[in-house]
């Protein structure tokens, strides 16, 4: 049995057990009929064949409504342990996983960023906002129980709560190119005091320099949020030129395409790739498309941005939790990179901003991803 | 029983039979590249599949041993990754797919309802050059550097980001599907219209409605993933956005588009096998297969469901839970017809008289198999189980216990069981069973591992793994190779047959069914004279005396008879009947 290292993994195994169960019993059950049966009938044999049957009415009917009864017990019984793995708590913290060929890059709330490694604590719920960069990926954490595709354009969700300190796999488990089976990592479930410690050293400071983790998600956000002028129309003083961004997370809006929606991640990654003309005339100001010009991680901190902004407290800086002692390591280094390319821009996407001229067209994606997957084919 | 139309005693008549057979008939390759005969169709398919089925399995020998160690051995990732994607095209569409359909059932439809030939005869040999073009175009993909997408071909990998031979293949498999819809209209019109007087829809052999109901899927499913996959190329070449978001497409549409065929076509590849373990448990076990027509609707039933369960592949994607829950119901619905066919079959051999041969033993392997495949199925069809299983090798290991463990077998039991009927000559009984008694053994070997690897999270299409997996994948691969033997051992002992085989007479296995009351190998046009069927299907009678009897009944002389023709034959010194002018160039 595989290492059980989640909330979810004890009931999970107790389902996968009774199924176990029930299949070895279903197939002795027939395997040995069959292999009974066949000797004990076999050619030459002096046995009683007198009154052969070929058909009864009761026997089709047991042996179809029993299994019936039996499979529809184990659909109910996996139905409903189904939801809790795909519906986090409410008090769940929010890890950002953004899958692209052939890396997992993790970013927390308060900054820390890691790449193919995920550092939590044994005893609390996270919740997983995962989105692809290119091609279909698929999160996967064995240990955990717990899987989910990470599809580009949309974000998907997963949680688990850790149980048990340890080392255990990342695979990406839908097949995504050349080094599909490269694109794995480890998840390091810490105890709550080294957790505690190594959010204090700022993450993986040995792999990443320190000063790339100093700034929480909302707090990156703010920065974008300025160098993109996005204030020009929807700051308070902006005259209408757009809506209010303060206590708007969480509440009611109409997506690009007309349909009500809340107002959560999907929503801000819709309107700003993809605005509509149409819906926006209600203000002096049209919203332009950013398609091309943010990653993934930026649209990320956008949003964490906006959901930072409480109705009054209107002004940042932002509110968004932030451990205090991780500031202490150069907290002003956010200097605007222009124009990297793409996976030059996810190495640091919080202190780069990429060319505004739309260096990441879909063609560009495109070219750049080809040409990777030849390079990095070094065996 | 008695009222055959097969006359008796007529020895001239069958004599000539004898000799002039669809085999022998003419010579030239022309007469079997341009033929209409549903019998020599049916052997062009039958060494053409064989022929797809080799670089199938090379392929998978391949990556098998690819696999023995963690780090790789011989191949680059782009090269494994084309390993298992030409192994797993190849296998569904060019193997899998056309295998019993294409030559069994083409060979033995008309024969089962006593017809002269399919609807179409020439749709048919249509559809065996559609399948050939597919072929030649997948070979060229293949010699023009291969392609790297999986079987699945999930978007937007494989309609942007795949550099390989997408397009190629994919018009290869677009034109093999269009064979496979020909081959299921022509066996739906035949089935309909051309049985011969008083063979009603309740006297046909399942075999028959096996096929029914896979061609009901072929026409209804393949034009659907033909389309999904030409969308796939439009998307590569004129960047119309379909599939990719980042175009304005929706990737989680492909896997829709692709399993509402590719699900049913799972069925495919498996009622077929079901059909023929059907004919063969009833003839070895002497007895009429128990529940006939709860057999007979099972199979229509899981054609039918077949097609609203596609969407238990998407419980990991952005599907919605509810959607889930519904397709995870209707799949625990689909094994109820499939379950019930396995306890008929266990049924049948009760008070039955048993006769183990090669075709037996298939198809208790398959029985065996299936019923693992089919309970494994479950896991995947429990959705919060699936959250954990799907895309690791616990898949790999259920769909090759249906697929390879189920239709394989099956396939290797209807060969061999309709071997003397379609060359003419017995193969060597022993060498068989030890075969299909090899081939049960390593197949188990080859795949019990994959369900424990799976379970322990190693990831499919992983040519590079954790080192924990190598002691279950080293098990894998040397249960490939008993089982490489195993499919090897036939290959050989069939060909030797060809020559030096027995003659075989009309009915060397005292079956019941029409196609044994024409000579083996059958006339052009199958019988003499259209039969008029009077009798039940599979009316064995178990009783040893009373089945003598029958047997006697059934097949007044014509047994005897056409070993005394061999004998005539032999000292005469005239050439026996050979399965010369076998097509050029396989």
């Amino acid at each position: 049995m595989p290492e059980e290292a989640s909330t979810y993994a004890g009931p999970y195994d107790l389902l996968f057990l009774a199924l176990t169960i029930l299949t070895v019993v279903f197939t002795f059950l027939v395997l040995g009929f069959l292999i009974f049966l066949a000797i004990r009938y076999r050619r030459g044999a002096r046995v009683d064949r007198s009154r052969p049957i070929s058909h009864d009415i009761r026997l089709e009917l047991t042996w179809s409504i029993i299994p019936l009864l039996l499979g529809l017990g184990v659909f109910a019984w996996a139905a409903v342990l189904f939801p809790s793995v795909y519906r986090p708590p409410a008090n769940a913290e929010e890890i950002f996983v953004i899958g692209k060929q052939w890396m997992w890059h993790i970013q927390h709330p308060n900054g820390i960023r890691e790449n193919n490694e995920l550092h939590v604590p044994t005893g609390r719920p996270f919740k997983l906002t995962m989105i692809s960069q290119d091609v279909i990926h698929s999160f996967f954490i064995p240990a955990f129980r717990v899987k989910r595709d990470v599809i580009p354009g949309r974000y998907t969700t997963a949680w688990f709560q850790a149980t048990k300190p340890g080392k255990y796999h990342i695979f990406c488990a839908e097949y995504c190119g050349t080094n599909h089976s490269e694109m794995t990592g480890y998840v390091y479930v810490l105890t709550p005091e080294d957790y505690q410690r190594w959010v204090e050293n700022n993450g993986p400071s040995g792999e990443a320099p320190g000063s790339t983790a100093v700034l929480t998600m909302a707090e990156a956000g703010h920065q974008l949020y300025t160098q993109l002028a996005c204030g020009t129309c929807h700051d308070p003083d902006a005259l209408n030129r757009g809506p209010l961004l303060e206590g708007i997370y969480g509440t009611q809006g109409k997506l690009p395409n007309g349909q009500p929606a809340p107002v959560d991640n999907t929503y801000i990654r819709e309107w700003l790739l993809n605005p509509s003309e149409r819906l926006s005339q209600k203000y002096q100001q049209s919203m332009p498309s950013y398609k091309g010009q943010l990653t993934e991680f930026q649209i990320l901190q956008l949003a964490a941005y906006i959901q930072s902004l409480r109705p009054g407290g209107a002004q940042p800086p932002p509110t968004a939790p932030s451990t205090p002692q991780r500031r202490r390591r150069g907290g002003n280094a956010a200097p605007i990179a222009a124009g990297g390319s793409q996976p030059a821009a996810a190495q640091s996407p919080q202190t780069t901003l990429t060319g505004a001229a739309g260096a990441t067209t879909p063609a560009g994606a495109q070219a750049t991803n080809t040409g990777n997957q030849n390079g990095s084919n070094n065996r | 029983m008695a009222a055959t139309t097969v006359e008796p005693g007529a020895l001239r008549e069958r004599r000539t039979a004898l000799h002039e057979n669809y085999l022998n008939v003419k010579h030239t390759v022309a007469s079997w590249l341009l033929t209409i005969d549903h019998k020599r169709i049916a052997v062009l398919y039958l060494v053409s599949i064989s022929f797809f089925f080799v670089i199938g399995a090379a392929a998978a020998g391949m990556v098998r041993a690819e696999l023995t160690s963690h780090n790789g051995l011989f191949l680059t990732n782009e090269g494994y990754n084309k390993a298992f994607t030409i192994h797993g095209i190849i296998m569904v569409f060019f193997f899998l797919v056309p295998a019993i359909p294409a030559t069994l059932g083409n060979f033995l439809i008309p024969l089962m309802i006593g017809a002269k030939d399919l609807a179409f005869p020439r749709l048919n040999l249509l559809s065996w050059y559609l399948y050939i073009s597919g072929g030649v175009l997948a070979l060229s993909a293949l010699f023009l550097g291969g392609v790297d997408t999986g079987w699945t071909f999930y978007t937007p990998y494989s309609s942007i980001y795949s550099n390989t031979n997408v397009v190629i293949m994919i018009l290869g498999i677009f034109l093999a599907g269009f064979s496979s819809i020909a081959t299921g209209m022509n066996f739906i019109v035949t089935i309909h219209k051309m049985r011969a007087p008083g063979m009603t829809w309740f006297r046909l052999p399942l075999f028959v409605w096996a096929h029914y109901a896979t061609s009901l899927i072929m026409i209804l499913g393949t034009p659907v993933v033909a389309i999904t996959l030409l969308l796939v190329v439009v998307e590569r070449t004129l960047h119309l956005g379909i599939f990719d978001p980042a175009l304005g497409g929706d990737p989680v549409l492909f896997q829709h588009l692709f399993w509402f065929y590719s699900h049913p076509a799972v069925y495919i590849m498996i009622v077929p096998g079901m059909g023929v373990v059907s004919e063969i448990m009833a003839c070895f076990s002497r007895k009429r297969v128990f529940g006939y027509t709860f057999v007979a609707f099972s199979s229509i039933a899981i054609a039918v469901l077949g097609f609203f369960v596609w969407g238990h592949h998407l419980f990991v994607t952005s599907q919605s839970m509810y959607s889930s829950m519904v397709f995870s119901i209707l799949s625990f619905l689909v094994a109820i017809p499939s379950a019930i066919k396995v306890f008929n079959w266990t049924a049948t051999v009760y008070k039955g008289r048993i006769w183990f041969t090669a075709p037996m033993l298939y198809a208790m392997g398959f029985i065996g198999l299936f019923t693992i495949g089919g309970l494994t199925g479950l896991y995947l069809a429990s959705l919060a189980i699936d959250v954990h299983l799907t895309d690791t090798y616990f898949v790999i290991a259920h769909f090759h216990y249906v697929m390879v463990g189920g239709q394989i077998m099956a396939y290797l039991g209807g060969v061999h069981f309709w071997w003397p009927k379609i060359s003419g000559r017995t193969y060597p009984e022993g060498i068989a069973m030890l075969a299909a008694v090899v081939t049960f053994i390593g197949f188990n070997l080859t795949f019990f591992p994959q369900f424990v690897m799976g379970y322990q999270g190693m990831p499919r299409r992983y040519h590079i793994y954790a080192e924990e997996f190598q002691f279950y994948h080293i098990l894998s691969t040397a249960g490939a190779t008993v089982l490489g033997v195993g499919y090897a051992m036939p290959a050989f002992y069939l060909l030797w047959s060809l020559r030096y085989g027995k003659l075989a007479t009309a009915n060397p296995w005292g079956a019941v069914g029409l196609e044994w009351m024409t000579p083996s190998p059958p006339p052009t046009h199958n019988f003499e004279d259209t039969p008029t069927v009077t009798w039940e299907a599979y009316a064995y009678r178990s009783d040893v005396e009373e089945e003598a009897q029958a047997d006697r009944e059934s097949m007044p002389g014509l047994g005897e008879a056409v070993e005394e023709e061999a004998e005539l034959d032999r000292r005469e010194g005239r050439t026996p009947p050979e399965f010369g002018g076998a097509p050029a160039g396989d």
